[in-house]
């Protein structure tokens, strides 16, 4: 009896580490994948006295005519979630190339932790860095950073060759990994037999090859053009959605960073300066530089259609008929009304023009002269798709979920919020 | 003003330095001196020993398996060679190609490590690139004087000389060629978790080959060039042919010569620029 307390006893304290983490867990505390805190880099010979300065509230230009050390990164603390795209986005010279670096610590921090899974990286020595470089997080560079000596199966290998992998494996391994990005039947060309998005395609198959937990993403797509980057945006979405990947991504394109971030931390002068959702980001400019900064950007991207829809003039099928759907419209000043039944699902719509002609013939059946092919658009569905639905439509686009209707989109509103208009907050 | 300064004796430390070496170094310098001749000497004897024609169809056939079948400089080796051979400096060349290899060799085996390390550390960098700016300004024939003292007269200190004078292009370019890695692939290397020796191996000396082959290229053509300051010690070979058609003032016998040590330098040029060609 008292043996089993103590044998409980111990249970507890050999434990302790997988029962806190269970409690966090519990509390979804363990869903942090990367948590950052205080990240500091200040470039120079004394990085101790800017860290100092910074702790001081000194600006990077004071710091920089005082010392002459240049901040890199100020005092960044973020948190990625377990599978979740997170974005850090600023113009060059932002410090955001340095601030990922900084996550791996290509680059040694001044000053802050990193830790990945709980562990802090800025505290490993040497050989735990390195293990964790191996099995935890691998990294996509700008300019792809392959080894031009070696085949596209060999730079693809690498990952697991310097763990020290039989050669079966690795090459095993590293040719899943090519299949995955759509490029089997390459293994043995050289990187520049290649053209970039297919290097790229490379680079991404080198970082997957030994299956991290954590993709960190350098400007991945920037050397690349436009259309192939747009594939290759997509394509990260579907493998990360695919293989449930924690994927640190940074880049200077804001469409970018709205077009594949769950969240997005937008950085000037080393500091991060807000952090949140794409729509966040666009609704909410947390200051003027983030503003400035959303100004330019494709509207027709973030908004999608529920923040331009309207609430809409209905009837009810089964209580109205031609009549009172002529009446509305006169009173709305509008041509057409949608019909609903009672539980709100759409039935379709009625245009003045079909209502006054069922009038005038006495025809009383709302159902005569219902158009049931009405266009129609998911909440979510975003402008420049609406835009292309609404552009031959001689009635305005339905917003419809799960059947019923949420709200109709008329052509001006689409053109308001690209334009750059306030949108209106239709939240039910 | 200034002939109130006392002459700084630079050249009595110098000499006190050498006399000293030469009392107490000899430990070391004896069996340095051993060792290298043993190397030169199998080496000479094994090429005299080939017959001319067998080593001119050998020499030709590595021509052409290394540039890939470039026939034009595959027929300059083969004629080239034949004209030594009928000029009557055949033994001659042998021997001299048996100093540069050697003393070649040795630059490549002492310069590719310092070159590394250089690399990697940015003090050794300071302190030796002076002393490599040293080595290849100081006149040659400086060499001489303590390479006889510490080694007597031969092929040895002709080795010796050799080697201090041509060993700085390989230490520099292999420096160079590592340090031109670009900084991604250096961090890809990093980021994915490779020691320094996987990155030193897998990274940076297959991506800084070129750099270091055109670097023990220069270095075998000046040891070449020194053939002929090292015959004036003792080191026999094309040089003693040279130098005594100066000392005799015979314009034919000195051109004859001397032609000979021109094939041999643009045969060994070639043939290693080649095996620095692209291959991607």
């Amino acid at each position: 009896m008292y043996d089993r307390k103590i044998k409980g006893i111990i249970w507890i304290v050999f434990n302790r580490g997988y029962i806190s983490k269970y409690i966090k867990y519990e509390r979804g505390e363990c869903m942090k994948k990367i948590e950052v805190k205080g990240l500091t880099k200040v470039f120079g010979k004394n990085s101790r006295q800017g860290v100092k300065l910074l702790e001081q509230g000194k600006t990077k230009s004071e710091i920089l005519k005082q010392t002459g050390m240049t901040v890199g990164v100020n005092r960044a603390s973020f948190e990625v979630n377990s599978g979740e795209i997170f974005v850090i986005m600023g113009l060059s010279g932002s410090g955001k190339s340095t601030l990922i670096r900084l996550v791996n610590r290509l680059i040694e921090p001044s000053a802050g932790n990193v830790f990945v899974d709980g562990e802090d990286l800025a505290r490993m020595d040497k050989n735990q860095l390195r293990e964790t470089r191996r099995k935890k997080l691998s990294m996509v560079f700008q300019k792809f950073g392959l080894f031009p000596h070696r085949t596209i199966l060999e730079n693809a290998g690498y990952g697991l060759e310097v763990q020290g992998v039989n050669k079966e494996e690795i090459d095993k391994k590293a040719l899943e990994a090519l299949k995955m990005v759509g490029l089997g039947g390459y293994e043995s060309q050289y990187p520049n037999q290649l053209s970039g998005g297919m290097q790229q395609r490379v680079g991404l198959a080198r970082a997957l090859a030994n299956d991290p937990d954590i993709l960190l993403m350098d400007e991945a797509f920037s050397a690349l053009d436009p259309l192939i980057r747009k594939e290759m945006q997509d394509e990260l979405i579907e493998l990360q959605s695919s293989m449930q990947k924690t994927i640190l991504f940074i880049t200077h394109d804001l469409d970018e960073a709205l077009k594949i971030g769950d969240r997005i931390a937008l950085m000037k002068d080393g500091q991060i300066v807000q952090i949140g959702t794409p729509e966040d980001i666009m609704t909410n400019p947390a200051n003027e530089y983030v503003e400035k900064f959303v100004e330019d950007v494709d509207r027709s991207r973030v908004f999608s259609a529920q923040h331009v829809m309207q609430r809409p003039e209905t009837i009810d099928a089964e209580k109205h008929g031609p009549r009172v759907a002529l009446q509305r419209m006169k009173q709305a000043g509008i041509s057409s009304i949608y019909v609903i039944n009672k539980n709100k699902k759409l039935l379709g719509v009625v245009t003045a023009e079909a209502a006054s002609k069922a009038v005038k013939d006495g025809n009383k059946d709302i159902y005569a002269v219902l158009d049931s092919d009405v266009p129609k658009a998911d909440p979510d569905m975003p402008l420049n798709d609406l835009f292309n639905v609404i552009h031959d439509s001689p009635v305005p686009v339905a917003v419809v979920e799960e059947e019923k209707l949420k709200g109709i989109v008329v052509r001006g509103a689409v053109l308001a919020a690209l334009a750059g208009n306030e949108v209106n907050d239709n939240d039910e | 003003m200034m002939n109130n300064i006392p002459q700084i004796p630079i050249v009595e430390w110098a000499d006190a330095f050498v006399d000293f070496l030469r009392n107490n170094a000899q430990w070391f310098f004896d069996p340095l001196k051993e060792f290298l001749s043993t190397i030169v000497d199998t080496l000479s004897d094994v090429l005299i020993a080939i017959p001319p024609l067998v080593f001119v169809l050998i020499m030709v056939g590595l021509t052409v398996y290394i540039t890939k079948k470039k026939w034009g400089l595959s027929l300059f080796v083969l004629f080239g060679l034949l004209l030594i051979q009928n000029l009557g400096y055949w033994e001659g060349t042998m021997l001299t190609l048996s100093l540069i290899l050697t003393s070649s060799l040795i630059s490549i085996v002492i310069g590719i490590p310092l070159g590394i390390w250089m690399s990697r550390n940015k003090t050794v960098q300071s302190i030796v690139t002076p002393i490599l700016d040293f080595m290849q300004t100081m006149p040659a024939f400086v060499y001489l004087i303590p390479a006889v003292s510490f080694f007597g007269i031969g092929m040895v200190p002709g080795i010796i000389a050799s080697v201090i004078f041509s060993m700085p292009p390989v230490v520099r370019l292999t420096n160079l060629g590592i340090r031109e890695v670009s900084t991604e692939l250096i961090e890809a290397a990093d980021a994915f978790g490779s020691t320094g020796t996987q990155k030193l191996f897998k990274v940076q000396l297959p991506m800084a080959k070129n750099t270091i082959m055109a670097g023990i290229n220069q270095t075998i053509m000046l040891a070449l060039s020194m053939v002929v300051i090292a015959s004036m010690i003792g080191a026999e070979g094309l040089g003693v042919e040279v130098f005594r058609a100066v000392t005799r003032n015979e314009a034919g016998q000195g051109f004859a010569s001397g032609l000979s040590v021109v094939i041999l330098a643009i045969v060994l040029d070639r043939i290693t620029q080649s095996l620095n060609v692209k291959k991607h």
